[in-house]
């Protein structure tokens, strides 16, 4: 569904991307995994068309049709169905709940944006709860979801996620977990960038680590979890052989 | 589609302006007229600003730039034709035997500063906040440095005076009521939504396919085109021009009517815009009984200091006065995300 071949991606005087390679299938939930700084958020901006790289290629291919990314604006690549929910949940704060839902589907001319509403007041009951509410009144578990169910409501087909466990409390982050694989069971490709490896792992298919903007490692998840390196630098465990 | 309450508001509200316009035009004096007519003015380019800077986040000081260019090109598209040939000698051919009525004149000043603001805008609404007011400053001032240069086409400082008085009050609320009706409908459409996606935050308005250039560079210019349209307006009332009417202290007077009214409230910049009108003019035979010259500006100050003090939002903040709005399509009110209770705008 999306592939990312060669990317070479600067932010001012550095390079943030080297030479990065991805792949997302259709239906998976694919991790990317780093460090603070190591370019995970440079990564989904540069699909999104917010950063354009200086070389590479990314190639959006649905039904049989191939969107050349680096070549579309912004608005082109969400109505491509491309979602991006940002780090940091981002939400527009002075706004009322039913008006950031309404804001994701601000693309959409079809007349199925009422009924998507009602749908993610189904998904996400608080949201319902607080619709007429400012969204900056919401704790930061809601926005959360918020922000979510917005990035949902422009009907995408690959869902780009940014730490959507940032700052969160334990039990929403479990939350919103159970959340991503409910999308992936709609249909939709997921994209999630974590720091949380050990969460993110177990619900995604494949992974991708991320160290100073090169893919170090990558493979099944499963693989991923019991990969020693991973599991020093990321899950705080002790490198395995080692014994307790 | 079935009539609301907000209907017969608006209805009733039509009425009475129409009523009042008519009862002024028939039965007051010229200089009641004239109070009336740039409390008209100032609303409508309160309304403007309201639309640009409120909404939109896009904290431009230009409208008197904007003001500028129409009032110019309205007013030497209607001079006399015979009067052209000594007053602005350097006009060409076409320019110098025209002689427009106010309408079409009114319709060209407003779009020549949409073009204006659209290739002023190009560059800086790349800037943002503070720096956005400088540089809209920074446009007033190279307007007026170019029409005082002009001095063939626009006789520069010495102003340009015997411009035909073809503005009445039907002309100025007409227009003021066209403006309202645009920026109400796009307020309330998604691309107002859009606006305030903006202003709110502009990276996740990008996330949501919002394309952010083109919707500012819009919403500047469509206020720049009532600017425009007020500055003809403003044009044809006073009889006479020179750049200095549309300076810094205009700019200001404009914007704090858009903070006490309320950021992207439109009828509560209107309002406010109205209410200051009469204010300074109530004040004025005080200030010159007094002989404390300024008297106008420090009351406008203090009240501009108390608002942000008591409600820094404004009367209104970004919402307008109940009664005038559709219940379903109201900002604020509570809209559960059950079925059926959706309503497409």
């Amino acid at each position: 569904m999306l592939t990312l071949d060669g990317l070479d991606v600067w932010r001012g005087p550095s390079q943030v991307l080297h030479n990065l390679d991805l792949e997302v299938k259709a239906g998976e939930i694919v991790a990317l995994l780093g460090a603070n700084g190591a370019g995970k958020t440079s990564t989904l901006l540069t699909i999104s068309g917010l950063l354009r790289p200086r070389g590479g290629r990314a190639v959006l291919s649905m039904d049989g049709r191939e969107h050349d990314l680096l070549r579309l604006a912004p608005d082109r690549i969400v109505a491509a169905g491309v979602a991006h929910c940002p780090e940091g949940r981002q939400v527009f704060a002075g706004l009322s709940v039913a008006e950031n839902l309404r804001m994701g589907a601000f693309l959409r001319r079809d007349g199925e944006v009422a009924s998507d509403l009602a749908e993610m007041g189904d998904l996400f009951p608080i949201l319902r709860e607080r619709a007429g509410g400012l969204a900056g009144q919401l704790s930061g578990g809601e926005q959360m979801m918020l922000a979510i169910a917005r990035a949902l409501m422009s009907r995408p087909r690959l869902l780009l996620l940014d730490e959507p466990s940032l700052g969160l409390a334990p039990q929403m982050v479990d939350r919103i977990f159970d959340v991503i694989e409910t999308i992936r069971g709609r249909g939709t490709t997921v994209l999630l960038v974590e720091q949380n490896a050990g969460m993110a792992l177990e619900i995604a298919d494949r992974a991708y680590v991320l160290e100073n903007g090169r893919i170090t490692l990558s493979g099944l998840a499963a693989e991923l979890a019991e990969d020693a390196r991973l599991q020093e630098a990321y899950l705080g465990l002790a490198p395995a052989g080692e014994g307790a | 589609m079935s009539v609301g309450r907000h209907h017969l508001a608006w209805g009733l509200l039509a009425v009475v302006v129409i009523a009042l316009v008519a009862y002024a035009e028939g039965s007051l004096s010229g200089y009641e007229r004239t109070v009336l007519g740039f409390a008209g003015i100032y609303a409508m380019l309160a309304i403007s600003l309201s639309f640009s800077n409120g909404l939109t986040g896009l904290f431009s000081l230009g409208h008197p730039a904007f003001m500028m260019v129409g009032a110019y090109v309205g007013a030497v598209l209607t001079f006399p034709a015979n009067r052209k040939g000594f007053m602005l000698p350097a006009l060409p051919e076409w320019l110098a035997s025209v002689e427009w009525s106010l309408f079409p004149a009114t319709l060209a000043g407003g779009i020549a500063a949409a073009l204006v603001a659209a290739i002023a805008g190009f560059p800086v609404l790349r800037l943002r906040g503070h720096y956005l007011a400088v540089a809209t400053l920074g446009l007033i001032i190279i307007l007026r440095v170019v029409i005082n240069n002009a001095d063939g086409a626009t006789r520069g400082a010495l102003g340009l005076n015997g411009i035909p008085r073809h503005t009445d009050l039907w002309w100025i609320f007409g227009w003021l009521a066209a403006a309202l009706l645009v920026c109400w409908r796009l307020k309330h459409s998604s691309i107002g939504r859009s606006l305030l996606a903006i202003r709110e935050n502009e990276m996740a308005a990008a996330c949501m396919g919002v394309p952010r250039a083109r919707a500012k560079l819009a919403a500047f210019s469509l206020g720049a085109f009532f600017a425009g349209v007020g500055g003809v307006l403003w044009a044809h009332l006073l009889t006479n021009l020179t750049p200095g009417s549309f300076g810094i202290a205009l700019a200001f007077m404009l914007v704090v009517m858009v903070v006490i009214g309320g950021s992207g409230s439109l009828v509560g910049a209107a309002l406010a815009a109205i209410a200051l009108t009469f204010l300074s003019e109530a004040l004025r035979p005080i200030e010159q009984a007094m002989g404390a010259y300024g008297l106008v500006q420090i009351v406008i100050a203090v009240l501009l200091i108390a608002m942000l003090l008591l409600r820094p939002q404004g009367f209104f903040g970004s919402a307008e006065p109940s009664f005038l709005r559709r219940k379903a399509a109201g900002s604020r009110a509570g809209r559960p995300l059950s079925p059926g209770e959706e309503r497409e705008v």
